[in-house]
């Protein structure tokens, strides 16, 4: 066990230096230069030259890569084009909104798709099932971004129940620790929504799929045999089986849910690791686009591994060894 | 068969929504980029889906937006097919070394969060609509790729690739003759599951600004342009996106149609 | 102590009718062996099914009685059902790969059905299963005990689920097949092991099985399937010496090729 984690944190790094080198190449081979945003056109030339220099730009590309790489895994992202802060820093300052989001629509995800899947392939068949697959089919072609619209539409432009933008409302920066939270809370929940929706209705399918498939299993049979009240068959029998393979979908779901903290970040202005990218990316700010992109990915592959271990955890073929 | 029925419905919307595309310059009753009120007004006989902030007619900006949704997402499938099925024969047929190469590049790929590249993508190029179907294409293959690598895996080991081989074919012959066409089912499959999903991030990437261009009119830039009326004109909002999750889900409906029809598995 | 009357089962397809069991009737008596003997599709799973009423849509007992102990099972609600099966009358399933649950230990499974049937706490019913583990002669029951299905070969693992289907003492065993995707040697301990058992337990068995030379073994009486239906009947030497269908003869026969051939 401790072996395959090791092995698999071994892998990561051949896997980041390759995001990294396509990032970078792809980047800084496009046409457009990222001093052009930012300087006065009618800047003398020698000046210009001095920035360019300042910022590396003048060396050749592979030569900006290699030291780029270098001071990435001292973990100097080098310096935001536009603030000048280390990249570093703002991204930490960042992420755990975006952590926030994420882990809270995971959550709600499992919370959900888990007794729905369920009970739909106990049920298959019945009015739930019919009626939660054609949601589902329904939560995965609707466009992440347009729910989030909608949902602000509604919740917060036309009923005004709800912000509709931002994490918190600065005017309240005073008050007490309690009032805070709930604050947060309001502000969260229309994009937790938004991002929620589409994973939500992809995973309900799968779970559903595994359920059915582990009911069609003979030990479900066996179960029913020894005399066991359906209740314990289904609770008891079938759905530990049924709950090994989430684990996985839901670490490969995760560059989805990635994506979607992107889009929906930036509809709500939540202040976030998504927004702050693209911004980034309007701007050409090279070492923050570099920054995110190595985080999301670091994110997304730790993420899978998670999920690696986490099956080899709940599954006991995995777990235990034969004798 | 419930499935069969929603294949049929999807089939039918799709169709429906392909030739509306293909014959939008005749049927939008007005050109999409005049404009004809000089107010925002609300769906009606004469603008069925309303006029949006400029006063031109939604409904006509919605079928030529269709027939840029639809050629996006055709495009950028077929593009992502076609290096998807490239690499996973390649991957599945050679096995070992060059198997391990393609799959480590594919989880290089696949360790991207795509969105984000394809947006750093676009707004170092001048986006438009054809770059947005090319870089869609590029960062969409993978899927497609492991499923192609899994079904020359299997076949592979068949016995009339045997037989073939013993008979002396060239590889080549081999892969497109005898491995190829049986694999076709799943790569039929997820090519309407990979259209779906391209129309749905063209959408999202015009909404940000870094797709269609406007004037020409897609409906994810037409939801960009919604943003600011919402409370005034929630129809410029609500009818594109409504547009989009019909073309999807009917999409979804005919994918799962065929997937039953020809037995390919999950 | 059994009596089968007049057994129906039927499978609705889309557009036809399955009739896997049709008009099947049978009696076992205390401590006999009875074999069910058919090929492949003859109804004789189902049969072992629909005795214990594990018949799920679209299958459905259509009719028939099935007298245990002066009781009509087919009468009873489920949750009587519940407590014949496992408890009174057991089964044992053809595949030991498939038919334990991977996800816990060997004991759990075991203790689960003692448990529910005879109120034991915890710690008496896992007891039991060791007991049990040793009873069907695996050896270390006590480590053994907690380990997983995945961790015993397919021998033990059949071993496993005998100890399962005794550990209430039923009085009835039904045996579907249970050697079949075992290993000849494996097969032969199986056999010896279920006839000591019975002797111990005065266990009733009903042996499903394709193969007549294990009838011959161990059987008093034999039935022969077809296609639903009961061809033949009696007792096995006189089944075997005067088989009055050709089918049951075809059946004899190529048991003798086998065995002259070996």
């Amino acid at each position: 066990m401790r072996k395959f984690i090791a092995r698999r944190l071994l892998q990561l790094i051949p896997l980041l230096i390759g995001v990294s080198l396509i990032s970078f190449f792809v980047m800084h081979l496009a046409p457009g230069d990222p001093t052009a945003l930012f300087i006065d056109p009618n800047i003398n030339p020698q000046e210009l030259a001095r920035v360019r220099v300042n910022w590396g730009l003048d060396q050749p590309i592979h030569i900006q890569y290699v030291k780029w790489l270098w001071n990435a895994l001292r973990l100097d992202f080098g310096r935001s084009y536009t603030s000048g802060q280390p990249v570093i820093v703002e991204i930490a300052e960042r992420l755990p909104n975006t952590l926030l989001l994420m882990i809270s629509s995971y959550i709600l995800t499992l919370l959900i798709c888990i007794p729905v899947g369920v009970y739909s392939a106990v049920k298959k068949g019945g009015w739930f099932d019919n009626l939660f697959t054609v949601l589902s089919f329904a939560g995965m072609a609707i466009p992440t971004f347009w729910v989030g619209l909608m949902l602000m539409l509604l919740f917060a432009v036309q009923l005004g129940w709800l912000p509709a933008v931002g994490m918190f409302d600065p005017l309240i920066r005073e008050k007490g620790i309690v009032i805070r939270v709930m604050d947060v809370l309001r502000h969260m929940l229309l994009p937790l929504i938004a991002m929620t929706v589409g994973s939500l209705a992809g995973l309900t399918r799968y779970q559903r799929a595994a359920m059915l498939e582990v009911l069609n299993q003979d030990f479900i049979r066996t179960a029913r045999a020894k005399g066991l009240p359906e209740r314990i068959v289904i609770f008891k029998h079938a759905l530990r089986n049924a709950l090994i393979p989430i684990v996985t979908i839901m670490g490969l779901s995760l560059p989805d849910l990635f994506g979607g903290a992107f889009i929906i970040e930036t509809i709500f202005a939540w202040p976030g690791m998504g927004r702050l990218g693209v911004q980034a990316i309007f701007q050409r700010n090279y070492p923050l686009i570099m920054g995110i992109v190595m985080f999301s990915a670091l994110l997304i592959v730790l993420g899978n591994l998670f999920a690696d271990i986490g099956y080899a955890l709940v599954d006991p073929r995995i777990r235990y060894e034969k004798k | 068969m419930k499935k069969n029925k929603l294949a049929v419905f999807g089939l039918s919307v799709l169709g429906l929504f392909v030739l509306l595309a293909i014959f939008a310059p005749l049927i939008a009753p007005y050109d999409p980029s005049d404009i004809v009120e000089n107010e925002t007004l609300p769906p009606s006989l004469k603008h069925l889906f309303g006029t949006d902030d400029l006063g031109r007619d939604i409904f006509s900006r919605a079928l030529f937006g269709a027939r840029i949704s639809l050629t996006v997402g055709l495009v950028a499938v077929i593009i992502a097919i076609s290096i998807g099925t490239l690499f996973g024969a390649i991957a599945g047929y050679y096995g070992g070394l060059v198997d391990s190469a393609v799959m480590r590049f594919v989880d290089i790929m696949l360790a991207f969060p795509s969105i984000f590249l394809i947006l750093a993508i676009q707004v170092m190029l001048t986006p438009n609509i054809y770059n947005v179907m090319i870089v869609i294409g590029l960062t969409s293959w993978m899927g497609v790729a492991r499923l192609v690598r899994g079904e020359f895996l299997r076949i592979r080991e068949l016995q009339y690739v045997e037989a073939a081989r013993a008979i002396g074919a060239s590889d080549l012959r081999i892969i497109f003759r005898h491995i190829l066409p049986n694999a076709t089912a799943p790569i039929i499959v997820a090519a309407t599951l990979g259209m779906a999903g391209a129309i749905l991030t063209e959408s999202a990437l015009s909404f940000l600004g870094l797709g269609v261009q406007p004037p020409m009119p897609s409906w994810g830039n037409m939801l960009m342009d919604s943003q600011a009326y919402m409370r005034d004109a929630p129809w410029m909002a609500i009818i594109p996106g409504l547009l989009i999750l019909i073309t999807v889900l009917s999409l979804y409906f005919v994918g799962e149609g065929l997937r039953e029809h020809l037995n390919v598995r999950g | 102590m059994l009596e089968v009357r007049n057994l129906s089962t039927y499978f609705y397809q889309e557009d036809s009718v399955v009739k896997a069991v049709e008009g099947v009737s049978l009696a076992v008596a205390k401590g006999e062996t009875l074999g069910v003997v058919g090929e492949s599709g003859s109804g004789k799973s189902t049969l072992a099914l629909s005795l214990m009423r594990l018949i799920y849509p679209p299958g459905k007992i259509v009719s028939g009685e099935v007298v245990f102990n002066g009781r009509d099972l087919m009468k009873l609600s489920e949750e009587e059902m519940i407590k014949i099966r496992g408890a009174k009358i057991s089964i044992i399933f053809q595949d030991p790969f498939t038919s334990l649950n991977p996800v816990y230990t060997v004991g759990d499974q075991i203790a689960e059905a003692v448990k529910l049937h005879q109120g034991l706490s915890r710690r008496e019913a896992w007891q039991k299963a060791v007991e049990m583990l040793e009873i069907v002669r695996i050896k270390d029951s006590g480590v053994r005990i907690k380990d997983y299905p995945h961790q015993f070969s397919g021998g033990m693992r059949q071993r496993v689920m005998i100890a399962m289907a005794l550990a209430c003492k039923p009085e009835i065993l039904i045996a579907d097949e249970p050697t079949t995707a075992l290993d000849v040697t494996i097969q032969a301990e199986i056999l010896r092991l279920l006839k000591e058992l019975q002797k111990e337990l005065k266990l009733s068995i009903i042996y499903i099985t394709h193969n007549f030379g294990i009838v011959k073994q161990m059987c008093e009486r034999v039935m022969v399937m077809r296609r639903g239906k009961i061809v033949e009947e009696g007792r096995i030497r006189e089944v075997m010496d005067n088989p009055r269908e050709s089918y049951t003869k075809g059946l004899i026969d190529s048991l003798k090729v086998l065995n002259d051939r070996s």
